[in-house]
């Protein structure tokens, strides 16, 4: 298989011009003689189904949230990315290109991700047209603040719930064609398998989640924007549906998988408190605009502290490390994420952490309230600091959070080309699903911008060059390809709930989680990863032998639900360790420990490794194909990531 | 460990749930024993807990909705006590933490009650009503593409942070619980007056307010009495000017109407 990026050909700035002109278009009249389904209602779901309703197809969404309006994007909180440059501070298109591709540690793919810093400027003009209220100054016009890896100040947001706002514009778009008739939205309804006919896509068995009824639908095109799989390590910021099911499936069918070792591990999170922990809560990154980050000058002050023979204020400044800001002197507390994170392992693995656990370091307000007073600062993290009192029954503006990293969101994903169509023809990954814009590490406030330009700028363009090329005739769901996938899910149903076993679906989820945070989490290396890939296959078999699923299929069955998700991660699991012992360098939020600079930092091999590791199913329990999709960098030169 | 108090000791407590195979089912309060339980679990890791020993006892899970766990999607509910989303003020379920009650406690934990939210199974409810609410008018009508740069349309900081406010509705249903009449004014209202509010609302203003309150009607939501119970209990703090707005806008819009 050669794998073929299409990207067009010309001049960076002038490739996405060119392709929108080029690709062929369905006319007016024609439109509504397709129909299209998307899986998943976020941001780069809903807009999708938005636009596409709007252009004149006949779009069917669903999602497995009571309503579209609860997709995981309603959690982000800091911000959009655009290069609108209204604070006359140097933003540009090339900059906020240039910032991603090496926020990214140059493992994306250039095309791809200028195009993303093209329509980032639509985007803001187009949530404001919804009525978004973003954060305004008082002149009237949209505020700014700055975000990790970026010195200048482009992100948009509206207090901590940019990503509520965000989604709940695109949901606005959304009902409109809902009540217009051209979306049909089906609520409470998860896709369990892809459906193929002559090798294209042409629909999806679902199950309704209220009834238990197995259903197919046919469309001439499916696009999935079902977010990430950073629930593979059961403790995430992730929602707790949010699960890789419709892209495993697909991917079973032959969908090939990218670069699924590079998650990422956010810094700024608040710390486990008990093996109760159901998920982790993120703290926005944009804290760290005025939070300072610092640990115990020495492991004996920490071990006083853990102890509780001294108070925080007992340590004077002199015995507090600031260690970003000395680390780091040009980004401080606003180096990339990797970087942050990688850097909070150190101090806790030298026994600095703080917390009774030791597993965390301090995020202190104490400078900027003393700065700009305790008003400005709950006017710009209000909602933050009061979620973090709520579940921590500590006050931040009295003393400084305590955090650490957790699992937070997957740059691997799904394969795609530029017109984010994966390998199998009329399939189409967007937003979170895909792989293509983030490289080995994404930058905060850039998951908005990627899920709003894929739903509402690009494959409104793509997938008409693709439906112009397709016939109008319909495939009935009465088509064998469709009985056989429903088969297929009743057989997995229905092995779930005959084993009868002893173990809990939850069980074994926290189980595998582990195994993945200790081997494949924020520091990896080859050994460790071996042992992890027998120990999930180890898991896998017993899963399949002693899970219990209480209850039937044709009722509301939430464990059942979970079943079928955890028996995809134990499956996705083992992939991303594969790909993580394939990837001998480190690179982003891949750290292979035995890849390093002598400042711990992150080594690249980009001789060897500038490609994309795209996977290829052969059957359960075989060894995958790997695929390179080999990186060419035009406009960039790639040099040691620094923050120095 | 964040947070925790070290004097906190395992509670033990005794649930009183709300049972109910579907919808054309009768529903009961079923009682439950749950001991060991931490302060310093959320509400919903307490029912993990309880799922958890259901299950290894070969015996169904309660049903309950949730997603984020972090207060925003709105997917939660839980009548708890007696209260939409519990005893806190300001906190959804998934935010309410077992601090906030003692041991030897007796929690009662029904489903939201109200005709237009019929009960799907145990404790989670069909609130699709208000997707319905939603789709009769709650958006501004552009299509994706062609509008002006977001800086053309400057808008005061003061009605930016009100609109603000009121388009921080999670969606959750609690407002239609806590009311007695199972009225659906604050959710209706945080929508109407965010776009009333805004330049970019106010070309539609007038039918937005009449076809989302018909639709409201339609869906058999109760009347407003004004008694505040809705933003009493709002984990949001979605203020009660907003029904005050929607109804000078109902008022003025009906008085113009279009749609005779």
């Amino acid at each position: 298989m050669i794998l073929d990026s299409k990207i067009p050909e010309g001049a960076l700035a002038e490739k996405w011009d060119k392709h929108k002109f080029n690709v062929k278009l369905v006319n007016p009249a024609n439109k509504r003689k397709y129909d299209i389904i998307v899986v998943g209602t976020g941001l780069a779901g809903a807009s999708a189904a938005a636009t596409l309703g709007e252009l004149g197809y006949n779009v069917k969404a669903f999602c497995f949230q009571d309503s579209p309006r609860r997709a995981h994007s309603i959690a982000a909180q800091g911000g959009i990315n655009a290069a609108k440059n209204y604070q006359n501070d140097g933003d540009s298109i090339f900059r906020l290109f240039y910032d991603t591709i090496k926020g990214g540690d140059y493992r994306a793919r250039e095309a791809n991700v200028y195009r993303l810093a093209q329509v980032s400027v639509d985007i803001i003009d187009q949530c404001v047209a919804q009525g978004v209220p973003f954060a305004r100054e008082y002149g009237g016009l949209l505020a700014n603040r700055s975000f990790g890896g970026a010195q200048v100040s482009r992100t948009f947001y509206a207090r901590g719930q940019t990503g509520q706002q965000l989604l709940l514009g695109a949901y606005s778009a959304l009902n409109r064609q809902v009540a217009y008739g051209k979306v049909k939205m089906y609520p409470r309804t998860e896709m369990l398998d892809l459906v193929m006919v002559d090798g294209k896509a042409r629909g999806i068995v679902v199950r309704n989640l209220i009834t238990g009824k197995i259903e197919s639908h046919s469309a001439h095109a499916v696009v999935l924007a079902t977010g990430g799989y950073g629930n593979v390590f059961f403790l995430s910021t992730n929602a707790m549906g949010s699960n890789a099911t419709a892209a495993w499936r697909a991917h079973k069918k032959g969908a090939l998988f990218a670069n699924p070792c590079f998650t990422q591990i956010h810094p700024t999170c608040i710390p486990v408190s008990g093996d109760y922990q159901s998920k982790l809560t993120l703290m926005s990154e944009s804290l760290r605009n005025d939070g300072r980050v610092w640990v115990p000058k020495t492991v004996e002050l920490a071990q006083r502290l853990r102890k509780g023979e001294i108070r925080i204020n007992d340590i004077k400044e002199e015995d507090r490390d600031y260690y970003l800001e000395r680390k780091y002197p040009a980004f401080g507390n606003l180096v990339p994420r990797d970087v942050a994170s990688r850097n909070a392992k150190l101090v806790c693995d030298e026994g600095r952490g703080v917390g009774a656990s030791g597993l965390a370091v301090f995020l202190d307000f104490a400078d900027a309230i003393k700065r700009e007073g305790q008003p400005a600062i709950a006017a710009k993290y209000g909602n933050l600091f009061e979620m973090y009192a709520k579940i921590t029954d500590e006050n931040p503006y009295e003393s400084p959070m305590r955090i650490y990293p957790a699992v937070h969101y997957t740059m691997g994903g799904l394969w795609v080309d530029y017109n984010l169509m994966t390998n199998i023809p009329g399939l189409y990954a967007t937003g979170e699903c895909n792989f293509s814009d983030h490289g080995a590490n994404r930058l905060g406030a850039s998951a908005l911008m990627q899920g709003l330009a894929d739903g509402y700028f690009v494959i409104p363009y793509t997938i008409g060059d693709y439906l112009a090329q397709t016939p109008y005739a319909k495939v009935s769901t009465d088509h064998p390809a469709f009985k056989e996938a429903e088969q297929n899910v009743k057989s997995i149903t229905d092995r779930l709930l005959s084993i009868k076993g002893n173990r809990t679906v939850d069980d074994f989820h926290k189980a595998l989680g582990q195994i993945m945070w200790d081997y494949c989490g924020m520091a990896r290396n080859a050994e460790g990863l071996q042992f992890a890939k027998q120990e999930i296959r180890k898991l896998r078999d017993e899963f399949w032998q002693n899970v219990k699923v209480t209850g039937v299929n044709e009722e509301l069955n939430q464990t059942l639900e979970k079943a079928h998700r955890v028996a995809d991660f134990l499956e996705l699991g083992e992939l991303m360790v594969d790909d993580a012992l394939n990837r001998n360098e480190s690179c982003g939020g891949h750290f292979r420990e035995e890849y390093q600079t002598p400042e711990n930092e992150a080594l690249r091999d980009d001789e060897n490794y500038a490609y994309v590791a795209a996977w290829e199913y052969t059957g359960p329990g075989n060894q995958p194909i790997l695929h390179k999709e080999e990186l060419k960098f035009e406009n960039v030169k790639l040099t040691q990531r620094s923050y120095k | 460990m964040a947070g925790s108090n070290p004097n906190a000791k395992p509670m033990d407590l005794t649930l009183k749930i709300w049972r109910q195979k579907d919808k054309n089912s009768a529903g009961q309060l079923v009682t439950y024993p749950l001991n060991g339980i931490s302060p310093d679990m959320s509400f919903l890791e307490m029912l993990d807990v309880l799922n958890e020993e259901l299950l290894v006892k070969g015996e169904e899970p309660v049903a309950f909705d949730h997603d984020c766990r972090e207060g925003i999607c709105g997917m939660c509910s839980l009548f708890i006590n007696g209260r939409a989303h519990g005893p806190e003020r300001g906190t959804t379920t998934c935010q309410l933490h077992m601090r906030h009650f003692n041991h030897g406690d007796t929690i009662t934990i029904e489903p939201w009650r109200a005709a237009a939210f019929p009960v799907h199974k145990d404790l989670i409810v069909d609130r699709s009503a208000f997707d319905r609410i939603q789709q009769a008018g709650g958006y501004v009508s552009v299509n994706t593409g062609g509008v002006p740069d977001a800086n053309e349309i400057p808008i005061p900081k003061t009605i930016a942070d009100k609109a603000f406010d009121a388009a921080t509705c999670i969606g959750c249903g609690a407002c239609v619980a806590a009311c007695k009449n199972a009225s659906a004014m604050l959710f209706v209202s945080a929508k109407v007056s965010q776009l009333a509010m805004l330049p970019q609302g106010k070309v539609e203003a007038k039918t937005r307010v009449e076809n989302m309150v018909a639709q409201m009607d339609v869906e058999g939501f109760g009347a407003c009495s004004n008694t505040g119970a809705c933003a009493a209990e709002c984990p949001v703090g979605i203020s009660l000017d907003n029904i005050a707005m929607m109804n000078r806008e109902y008022l003025g819009a009906k008085a113009s109407s279009e749609n005779v």
